[in-house]
């Protein structure tokens, strides 16, 4: 038994079953999205004025992932319209640089992670607030970076460029401070070219967490969606590589069907640079 | 089935020697668990999903009539499964028993299995997901979908055979993982079907919790319904036989189609919700947790920000559409069977397709309706008013056409027929009580009380349901080959038909009369102390009247049980493979269709319901009769 219209196109429709399938997939992907992108809508209207954080994230970071991921859809069009022409070899190099580029997409998006899950807030015992990155090798305590966020025993924390508060919970000015991130550096402190690092004791403390997807509902949203990204990132390269790799054997029984494959699984990788054509500007730039 | 019985007996796979010429797939003896666990076939498969969801019907029905007892007498252990219960879940779900002053001496009753408050919101949660997610839906759209869908429109098989196997075990995990969740400390999730939040998240302290199951177990019945969702939509656009036009094809099929797209763009945006809840739940962050958050009298230590409209807002929705999903089918089956058995043409199919579009689309933006005591304003109170209204429309066109096909047909009165005749009045009732809930004035007074659960309960149980007894007793011969018993059959309707309503009836009478629903004494505690405050001895007496009509109402399904197994061996044979006389083309298949359904490609000349055509042999004319006098030619239906 075997399906119509697996390999060619329906006359009526003009197109293989799998091609109705991936748009039919892709229309729940972008309801999928879009019930995201409508949270964080709703999310960023309730909040309170002034207390959504702006230029959390680096910009030339974003743009750099942006530009890279729009070079992988055209690859995966070049690499299609090669096989089309049966130029095996084109296919194979162009969808080789489609995979470097979502592997570059990761390793970016993965050092964005680690800075975040790296960058604490500090809320003291005397009100003050200590913000920053902390530093490692000198700190003596045991700070987790997973929740719960409790400290036990004993030491020091030291946080690197430190942005401190004094008072919390905060005034409308001290929030605006807190939300815009660390405060421009002054003349004095450029010339220093660095704030002074903070040293804080574990009896300190009163509050922490890092900034994590626990840490505010920005955070939260952040690490949803461009999470929720990533893992179609990785999912779509996998199948590309799978079909670039252990399936090309494919191309020389059923070229027709191989294409089809590829066509497919670029019409998936162009969502998710879809996806990521919107989150940049969501999350980076507004 | 069909391989069943090629399994068991090699003569009857001789039988089918035939079909060798158009397929090789039969040569291949297949194992056990690629025949039945893991099959490609899509009619395996909908009989793999008509066992599994029947038996979660059967099982969220369970729950419930172990709730009414709770409901009827408070406070008292259960008989039969209380020992039982108390054994396996613990004193902290099912207690014991309170001593009581009996004639001034204090006794011990010491009773095992009283229903404590967790257990019944347990229940109460897990019977909503249970009959929504795991029985209705999987009945209607997985079971009946699949066996009948590629069959009606002379497809071998669904167009992603290999996604369908896997769509169906996401459902059976998702289904084992509620299941575990009764077991986990805690246990299952206790807050509704709908998951309100920030209660969902705070119901329990620890993690992972019963939500956090639930959660898990709804991402997998998501990626089940998505997956069959797309196959269902692609096969019906791709695989339709040659001739078989969209105005030709069965409504049954428009039905599927419908609702296909329904759970294809609804399921998503709760699918997101999920994760969001179970970033709340696993990962402490505040999607759906106000700032200043206080559970039991203490400040909670979350970061705050998030909003609990926002859950109801993606909830609703999946939730509305969802009805859809729950009634189209139906509407799709009692249609078939209808036109067959009134013997004549379906009354307005058009009206009905277009109807069924119009559905499907309005049911997109009348989600809110469900959320009129949020403090919405007044705009969007009536925006949401208006767009209610207008979905009631194309219903009742659907009705209404299904009413007059009625009209001047020879009727033959067997079980499916009987069924599908109940489906229509008991809709009717369902939906009609439905407009005062739309209406955001009189919605204020009916919201979250007993009026609701009757309202939508005559739309599921005696409305869907029915519809779906109906198909099973009308695709019965074409499954297994034998007739389910006609008398037996009968009274299972007509107990089934009695205790629905004396079930369901007396609950629209408490809700007007203010019971809110979700009480786990069943409103004693608001018992009036005159007639003018609280609730008055006779209303709350009613639950007494119901609680017996709902296991009057299990009892009355052990005709269906035992009809439905014992046929399968023992039903009356049929003598052809069309024994209703049906037009459509599943009854064009040998009986049970093999592997691959068709014998030979078919045709279709004609639309789906040409019976008592003037001067033709017999009272139907198939689908794939050829038109000796106008070759071709579309059928005005």
């Amino acid at each position: 038994m075997e399906i119509p219209y697996a390999v060619k196109p329906r006359p009526d429709t003009g197109l293989y079953n799998a091609k109705v399938g991936i748009w039919l997939f892709l229309a729940s992907e972008v309801m999928l999205f879009g019930a995201l992108f409508s949270s964080y809508i709703l999310l960023r209207v309730g909040a309170p004025a002034g207390t959504w954080p702006h230029h959390w994230l680096n910009v030339i970071l974003g743009m750099i992932n942006t530009i890279v991921l729009i070079a992988s859809s055209v690859t995966v069009v070049l690499s299609w319209a090669s096989l089309k022409m049966g130029q095996f070899g084109r296919y194979r190099v162009f969808q080789a640089i489609t995979l470097l580029c979502a592997l570059t997409f990761m390793l970016i998006k993965s050092f964005e992670y680690r800075d975040k899950f790296n960058h604490y807030e500090f809320q003291l015992k005397d009100g003050s607030v200590v913000d920053g990155h902390v530093d490692w090798e000198k700190t003596t305590a045991k700070v987790p970076k997973w929740i719960p966020f409790k400290l036990s025993g004993e030491g020091k924390i030291v946080v690197e460029h430190a942005n401190v508060i004094s008072k919390y919970p905060t005034t409308a000015e001290n929030h605006a401070q807190l939300m815009e991130g660390p405060a421009p550096l002054s003349k004095e402190a450029k010339e220093a070219e660095e704030r002074p690092e903070k040293e804080i004791e574990v009896s300190q403390v009163k509050a922490f967490s890092n900034y994590g997807p626990w840490h505010n509902t920005y955070t939260a949203i952040y690490f949803t969606l461009t999470g929720l990204h990533a893992l179609h990132v990785v999912g779509g390269a996998i199948v590309i590589f799978m079909i670039w790799g252990p399936l090309a054997g494919v191309y020389r029984k059923d070229p027709v069907r191989y294409t089809n494959r590829v066509e497919v699984s670029g019409l998936f990788w162009h969502l998710v640079d879809l996806v990521w054509i919107f989150l940049f500007p969501v999350l980076y730039l507004l | 089935m069909d391989s069943a019985h090629s399994a068991h007996s090699h003569t009857h796979a001789h039988d089918h020697d035939h079909d060798h010429d158009h397929g090789h797939d039969e040569h291949h003896e297949l194992g056990f668990w690629q025949k039945y666990i893991f099959s490609t076939d899509h009619k395996v498969i909908g009989v793999q999903y008509g066992i599994t969801a029947l038996l979660f019907l059967f099982f969220g029905f369970v729950l419930m009539m172990m709730m009414r007892w709770q409901l009827a007498y408070p406070g008292h252990a259960m008989p039969i499964v209380g020992k039982f219960l108390y054994k396996i879940l613990g004193p902290s779900m099912v207690g014991v028993e309170p001593d009581q002053m009996v004639n001034g001496v204090m006794v011990a009753k010491g009773n095992p299995g009283v229903m404590m408050p967790d257990l019944y919101n347990s229940f109460g949660a897990m019977h909503g997901t249970i009959m929504v997610f795991l029985a209705i839906v999987p009945l209607a759209f997985g079971a009946f979908g699949n066996f009948v869908t590629p069959l009606q429109i002379g497809a071998p098989d669904m167009t992603f055979p290999r996604v369908n196997m896997v769509s169906y075990q996401f459902y059976f995990w998702g289904g084992v993982i509620m299941l575990a969740s009764f077991f986990i400390p805690g246990g299952a999730a206790k807050s509704g079907w709908t998951s309100y939040s920030p209660l969902a998240t705070v119901a329990d302290a620890h993690v992972p919790n019963g939500q956090t199951f639930w959660i898990i177990g709804m991402v997998f019945l998501i990626t089940s319904s998505l997956l069959g969702a797309v196959n269902f939509i692609t096969t019906i656009i791709q695989l339709r036989a040659k001739g078989l036009s969209w105005m030709r094809l069965p409504f049954f099929v428009w039905a599927q189609f419908v609702t296909a797209f329904l759970l294809l763009l609804a399921f998503p945006p709760l699918e997101a919700a999920g994760v969001l809840q179970l970033m709340d739940n696993l990962l402490g962050t505040s999607f759906f947790l106000p700032t200043g958050l206080v559970v039991a009298g203490q400040a909670s230590v979350v970061s705050g920000g998030g909003s609990p409209l926002l859950w109801q807002h993606l909830f609703w929705f999946l939730g509305h559409p969802e009805v859809y999903v729950l009634i189209l089918p139906a509407m799709g089956i009692v249609t078939e069977i209808i036109a067959n058995n009134t013997r004549k043409p379906i009354w307005g199919y058009r009206s009905m397709v277009y109807a069924a579009m119009v559905i499907g689309f309005l049911s997109f933006i009348v989600w809110a309706h469900h959320m009129y005591l949020t403090g919405m304003g007044t705009r969007i109170a009536t925006f949401f008013q208006t767009t209610t209204m207008m979905i009631s429309i194309p219903s009742v066109i659907i009705l209404t056409a299904l009413f007059i096909s009625l009209w001047g047909g020879s009727i033959r009165f067997n079980t499916p027929m009987l069924f599908a005749l109940a489906f229509l009045p008991m809709f009717g009732i369902g939906g009609l009580t439905g407009l005062p809930l739309g209406f955001n004035a009189s919605d204020i007074h009916l919201h979250d009380t007993y009026y609701v659960i009757a309202h939508f309960h005559y739309i599921v149980a005696p409305g869907t349901i029915f519809g779906l007894f109906a198909g099973i007793y009308y695709w019965y011969p074409k499954i297994t080959g034998r007739f389910m018993s006609e008398t037996w059959g009968k009274v299972h309707f007509t107990l089934s038909f009695i205790f629905m309503n004396l079930l369901f009836m007396p609950m629209f009478i408490q809700g007007m009369e203010g019971m809110s629903r979700r009480m786990y004494d069943g409103g004693t505690f608001y018992l009036g102390t005159d007639q003018v405050h609280g609730l008055s001895n006779w209303v709350i007496g009613l639950n007494r009247n119901i609680s017996m009509a709902a296991w009057a109402l299990g009892l009355a399904q052990i005709p269906f049980i035992v009809n439905f197994f014992y046929s399968i061996n023992n039903g009356k044979k049929i003598t052809n493979d069309n024994p209703w006389g049906a037009t459509t083309l599943e009854w064009q298949t040998p009986t049970p269709p093999p592997h691959g359904n068709f014998e030979k490609p078919i045709e279709v000349f004609r639309g789906p319901y040409e019976y008592s055509v003037p001067g033709h042999v017999t009272d139907y004319t198939t689908q794939n009769e050829p038109d000796k006098h106008s070759h071709g030619n579309p059928v005005r239906s």
